[in-house]
This record gives C-alpha cells, structure tokens and sequence, in this order.
C-alpha cells in the first residue's frame, strides 16, 4: 500500500493509504481531524476547505497522495497552543456567523484565504464572491461576511480601507 | 471510487510511457477527473499525476503568451504579466469554478477535457491559440472536435499553450444560476488572427465561432454592428434550464456584454 507524508497542523504524518484515498478520509478517517466536514462530496459545498500549502482546497476533490510532501492546515490548527482562537474565529463567534455549524470549519478556511489574499483591502462584495464555493443553509451568508470584514483588520494590523458595508 | 495505482512520474518522457498503458489516465488538476472517478464513470488501472513534470508557468515574449499546462487557474488570474498582455485571459481563469477549484484546476487539464460549458475552450479558439503537446503543436482551429472530443492522441499530453497577443478581447458569461457552469459564454477578439468571435456552453458540440458576428464586427468594432445579426437556434442546446431559442438570445445579449468588456 502507497505511503503519504504530510505536515498536519504542524506535526509531520506518514501514513498508508490507497490511491483513491481522498485527502479528507485521510484527515478524518486516519488522523481523527474530524473538525473538516463533508458535506457534498461533490466539490459544491466547501465544507471540506482545507489549507494545503497556505491555500484553500477542497480536500474532498483531492486524493491524499496528491498532497504528499505539503503542509496541511485544518480547522484544528488555527487556535493557538494556549486556546487563543484565530482571529478568524474569533470573529465568527463575535458575530454570529454561525448556527448549526456545520459548514463553519470550511467557511472559516476559506475565509482566511480570502482575507490573506487581499492585503490592499476587501469589499462586501468581493467577500460575497470570494465565499461562492461554500455553501450556508443556516445564517443567510450576512453574518459571515460581517466577520470577515472584521477579521481582515485584526489580521493585517490595520484598519479596512474600503468600507466593507 | 474504484482503487487504482498512483503514479507521479518526474518527467514527461516518463509520464508519456505510463500512459501508454491504456488502462491509465492522466490527473491533472483532478477537479474533473475526481469527481468522475467518485461516480465510478470511469475505471482506470493507475492515474497518473502530471504536477511534477515542470509545466507550470507563464512567459510573455514578443507578441505571445505561453501558459504552462498545469498552471492554475488562480495563478493565471492573479498574473501581473496575463493581466497587461490580454486581460480578458486573466478575468476568465478568475471567473471559473469558485476559489478552492480555481487553486487546483488547470489550463491543459480544462482544454484537455473539454467540457461544452468550460470557458478556456472559448478563448483558446477565438484567439487563435497554439496547444502544445509532448509530441506537436496544433492549432485551435483543429483541436476542438466537439463536445469533450479534441485531436489528442491517446496517450498525448498537452504541455503548454501559446496565445498571441490581441488588440483586443473580452469574455463574458451567464452562469446557470445553480450549476453555476456557463450557459453561454462568449469571447470576443480582435488579434493577429482577425476577428473572432466564440460562443461555450450554448451549442451541442461544445465551442464554436460565430460567423455571423464575426463578419459584423470586422466591418465595424462596435455593439451596434450586432443589431439585426442573427444567431441560429439550430444545434444550441435545449433542457430545463433553457430552450434553444432562449440561448440564441442570450448568445447576443452576451456577445454585447463581452464587447463591452473588450473596450
Ligand atoms: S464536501 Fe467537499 S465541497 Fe462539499
Ligand atoms: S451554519 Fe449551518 S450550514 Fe452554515
């Protein structure tokens, strides 16, 4: 049986899987990273987004032997070793941006990319755009957008420049 | 999924033997493939991944743009380089899938497959673009052979593509509002090889150039020069999300938005 290594939130893995062995069933299945949903298994949902090299990818549409020799980054990895949540986190808490929360893991993924991938700012509407391959069937999405747009402060050490309202 | 062996082979030489197996098929991005492979369409003995063959990359030399076939989606969107050479190319890779597909997917993987509602297919023929192979170069005008059909050899890999540069281009699209593929996509052009004008995702056999426009638009660069330009309904595709005729429509009404975009 094939092996892959990978760095799981910091922590080198080598693991046997089989060829067809998604990267979420790895993540799941055999580390017990059970904060990555599934949700479609049809690369829709984006309840799986996790990070493989600093970008966000659905790991439902992507077999672990794919991401041999990456660094993953999971929902489980955000948080600091004291407990400290990521400012993304923090900011869903803060504003509700969650109900059932089950597409949270990805969405808060995604998000993370997102505000990353965009230090000269963020507007409600690249937001809005920015989320479309994550789906919400709780919160009506506006909330979420709201953290978002509050996370991107916190996250560059700066206030917004474009009002994200 | 069925299982399979996995391969990474390191160079194309070797990917070019493994595939000579016909039992095997080529991973690329895999945001097509896997989700076939799930459905269990397809049952190959090994897949073999392209991502460590070197082809990724974009060049801008003289009047070309030449995109490594396993550059993403999202690397040619953000590219600085695509972005002052045909900014129409830059907005459509930006503009396909979501995201999280658009940091997977690949051009050679897209062009390679072919979907009737993929949008390189689109601006790959209406700019005249070269696809490069392991073994050839062939022109966008023969390598398009209907819906996901194109004159790739069994076995043959694409390794780059080649657009030269245009004077002009915009792409524009409407999405199926719940697939979000393309309905109608239309990419306009006015470069080294004339006026072109292609429409994906509206007809049965994938991409294709419209006549019609094409001639309106050489005579005159211009949304009005499109007014009484008819678009047949023959050969468009026709289901619940939209009859033949509605998509000729929208062919136009999209057509005037991507010329719009060209500028
Ligand atoms: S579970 Fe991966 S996109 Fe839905
Ligand atoms: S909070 Fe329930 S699906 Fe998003």
């Amino acid at each position: 049986m094939p092996q892959v290594s990978v760095t799981v939130n910091g922590k080198p893995q080598t693991v046997q899987v089989e060829g067809r062995t998604l990267l979420v069933e790895l993540l799941r299945e055999k580390l017990g990273l059970t904060g990555t949903h599934v949700g479609c298994d049809t690369s829709q949902c984006g309840a799986c987004v996790v990070h493989v090299d600093g970008r966000a990818v659905k790991s439902c549409t992507m077999l672990a032997l794919q991401a041999d020799g990456a660094k993953v980054t999971t929902i489980e990895g955000l948080a600091a070793a004291d407990g400290t949540l990521h400012p993304m986190q923090e900011m869903f808490r803060e504003h509700h941006a969650l109900q059932c929360g089950f597409c949270t893991p990805g969405m808060v993924m995604a998000a993370i990319d997102l505000v990353n991938t965009h230090p000269e700012g963020l507007t409600e509407e690249q937001i809005r755009h920015g989320l479309e391959g994550n789906l919400c069937r709780c919160t009506g999405y506006h909330n979420i957008v709201k953290a978002i747009a509050a996370a991107w402060p916190l996250m560059h050490g700066k206030s917004l420049p474009a009002a994200a309202e | 999924m069925y299982d399979f062996a996995y391969q990474k082979p390191a160079s194309v030489a070797d990917a070019v033997k493994l595939l000579a197996d016909p039992e095997a098929k080529p991973l690329a991005g895999g945001m097509t493939l896997i989700p076939v492979l799930k459905q269990r369409l397809n049952k190959p003995n090994s897949v073999v991944d392209l991502a460590k063959l070197g082809l990724t990359g974009i060049t801008v030399s003289g009047g070309t743009v030449t995109i490594g076939a396993m550059t993403t989606h999202a690397a040619v969107a953000a590219s600085a380089e695509v972005k002052r050479a045909i900014p129409a190319l830059a907005a459509l890779a930006g503009v396909i899938g979501d995201p999280a597909v658009r940091y997977r997917g690949t051009i050679g993987g897209s062009l390679a497959n072919n979907d009737p509602t993929a949008d390189y297919p689109a601006a790959a023929l209406a700019l005249g673009a070269t696809i490069k192979t392991n073994k050839r170069s062939i022109d966008a005008d023969s390598y398009f052979q209907g819906m996901f059909a194109t004159a790739l050899e069994p076995g043959e890999i694409i390794t780059a593509v080649e657009f030269p540069i245009p004077q002009k281009a915009g792409y524009e699209k409407f999405r199926n509002p719940a697939s979000r593929y393309a309905m109608v996509g239309v990419f306009v052009a006015n470069g080294p090889k004339g006026v072109r004008v292609t429409v994906t995702g509206a007809g049965q056999n994938g991409v294709f150039r419209h006549a019609g426009f094409e001639q309106a638009l050489a005579k005159s660069w211009s949304a009005a020069s499109l007014d009484g330009v008819k678009t047949p309904a023959d050969g468009m595709n026709s289901d619940i999300h939209g009859s033949a005729e509605y998509r000729a429509h929208l062919v136009g009404v999209i057509a005037r938005r991507a010329l719009a975009a060209a500028g």
